[in-house]
């Protein structure tokens, strides 16, 4: 990914600021600048939110054929985890073998490096999760 | 709105056609549906070309304007449609407006893909690049994956199993083994689908669709001057496209694709028809879970039946309602941007009763499926036999 498209979205991913709609409440991660419940109505009327970190896996997978940036990883797990704000979001799962994930398991957010560029490149980092006691 | 019909058809074999370019792909497809419809070439006023990716697949872009020139028609308007993977029923669409609108009388709409200039590897990037960048794939997530996690929400809340998934491929494979434009034209058997290599669990090597090169295109013209021309016409019966949002984790219902469902809507209310009038679809397999969600969503079987039914060979070429009866992307192939084009070909031939050994019995009404990415997109086409 061209650096300054990466850097545009760092505080986001950094920290997972989201957005929340003051029209109607409803939060959303990525942060957006519509609501799409309300659109017009929400414009300009948005405002960042900081996600807990804390959520539970709703589907998983392992992925053994992977990105060209993440081949190292190979096999890797990826989820989808609903945050405990009720936003979802896709990352990579770490620190657990496939058979011991399961749909629902409690996992939280940690930062990590996602790739680089070259050796002497750009090192883009990001959330991934992990799981967690409760 | 004027009534449309299709009055010729065409198609490349689908395949790594390492000896044809782009262009000559997109002309040969084009030239068999104007032969088709008996026509010399001249008469055509526009041409719509739906294609996913020139630009990152052959570095070509501005691809509409080429494949006119080289066909002999420079001088006829030419604009290319993307919408992912759903480019090639977009396009289609995009022409039936042209016509229906009475802007245009003869129009050519073409779908044509070259995937195989790059690796293997590049153009499973470059299908990725359909899911959302910023939000899915950069965190590692690949196209198979995001589909992967449909599979598996579609397993643990419906009970879908992996031999119901397999069913898929050993159906279609069987289809395609009737057809000569077909990738893989042959059968396979249920343990070689379930003990292939895993790409992203539970989605194996064949519960895959492949990556292809080929093209295939339509001529349409008013319904009123159908007859007029040499090929045998069929009838566009009723278009519905829908939208859903781009990112998978944004869909409540994972294992429902909204864009299809209010695709479908739109469409069976053009029409005038329901589910049940559909005598065989083209349904977009681009993984074996697909075709299971879309039979749902698009109204054919309860959500969470479709796996069982197509275990019970309801979805079978020789049952009420045959799904891929061309082999589908899974096994006719899938030349990403011309798929919706591709699908547009079987269901003329079926109509017309024109598709060989793998003719269905008598039928009225064809539906076509194209899913563009995800199902961020999806698009229904329903066909209508001529008389």
């Amino acid at each position: 990914m061209p650096i300054p498209r990466f850097w545009r979205e760092i505080k986001q991913r950094y920290k997972g600021i989201g957005s929340v709609c003051k029209n109607c409440e409803k939060m959303y991660f990525p942060p957006r600048k519509i609501c799409p419940e309300c659109r017009r109505e929400s414009f300009q009327n948005m405002e960042p939110v900081e996600l807990d970190g804390r959520g539970e896996v709703v589907t998983y997978t392992e992925i053994h054929e992977p990105h060209t940036e993440f081949d190292k990883h190979s096999p890797y797990i990826m989820a989808i985890v609903e945050m405990k704000e009720g936003v979802r979001l896709t990352g990579h799962l770490v620190n657990v073998d496939l058979e011991d994930v399961e749909s629902g398991m409690k996992v939280e957010a940690t930062m990590r490096k996602l790739g680089e560029e070259s050796r002497d490149g750009m090192i883009y980092y990001g959330y991934k999760f992990w799981p967690v006691d409760e | 709105m004027r009534d449309v019909a299709i009055i010729g058809v065409g198609e490349t074999r689908l395949g790594e056609l390492w000896d044809k370019s782009l262009r000559e792909l997109g002309i040969e497809a084009g030239l068999k549906a104007l032969k088709d419809a008996g026509l010399k070439g001249d008469e055509v006023e526009k041409l719509y070309v739906g294609n996913m990716s020139a630009g990152k697949l052959i570095d070509q872009e501005h691809i509409a304007p080429l494949i006119a020139d080289y066909a002999g028609i420079s001088e006829v308007p030419s604009t290319r449609v993307e919408s992912g993977s759903a480019s090639g029923g977009i396009a289609l669409a995009e022409g039936f407006k042209a016509v229906a609108s009475g802007m245009e009388d003869i129009v050519v709409v073409g779908g044509a893909e070259k995937m195989t200039d790059v690796g293997e590897q590049e153009a499973k990037d470059i299908l990725s690049s359909t899911a959302d960048q910023e939000w899915e794939t950069v965190f590692g997530a690949t196209f198979v994956s995001l589909y992967a996690m449909m599979a598996r929400y579609h397993m643990e809340k419906y009970g879908t199993t992996k031999d119901q998934l397999a069913q898929v491929a050993v159906k279609n494979h069987s289809n395609a083994a009737k057809n000569p434009n077909a990738q893989f034209p042959r059968e396979i058997k249920k343990e070689f689908v379930k003990n292939a290599p895993m790409v992203a669990d539970p989605l194996g090597m064949f519960d895959c669709a492949p990556i292809s090169d080929g093209a295939a295109s339509v001529v349409l013209c008013p319904a009123e001057r159908a007859e007029s021309f040499h090929g045998k016409p069929v009838k566009i019966a009723g278009i519905g496209q829908g939208g859903d949002y781009m990112s998978v984790h944004e869909r409540k219902h994972i294992c429902t694709m909204k864009a299809t469902e209010r695709a479908a809507k739109k469409a069976y209310s053009r029409a005038g028809i329901g589910p049940r009038d559909i005598d065989f679809a083209e349904v977009h397999d681009n993984y074996t879970i697909t075709e299971i969600m879309s039979i749902e969503d698009l109204g054919f079987f309860k959500k969470g039946e479709g796996g069982k039914a197509t275990e019970e060979g309801k979805t079978d070429i020789n049952s009420h309602i045959p799904i891929n009866t061309s082999g589908g992307l899974k096994a006719k192939g899938r030349p990403v941007g011309a798929v919706g084009l591709n699908q547009a070909v079987e269901a003329v031939l079926q109509l017309r009763e024109d598709a060989g050994e793998r003719q269905v019995n008598e039928p009225r009404y064809g539906l076509i499926h194209n899913i563009g990415g995800t199902g961020a997109s999806s698009i229904v086409h329903i066909l209508k036999r001529w008389s």
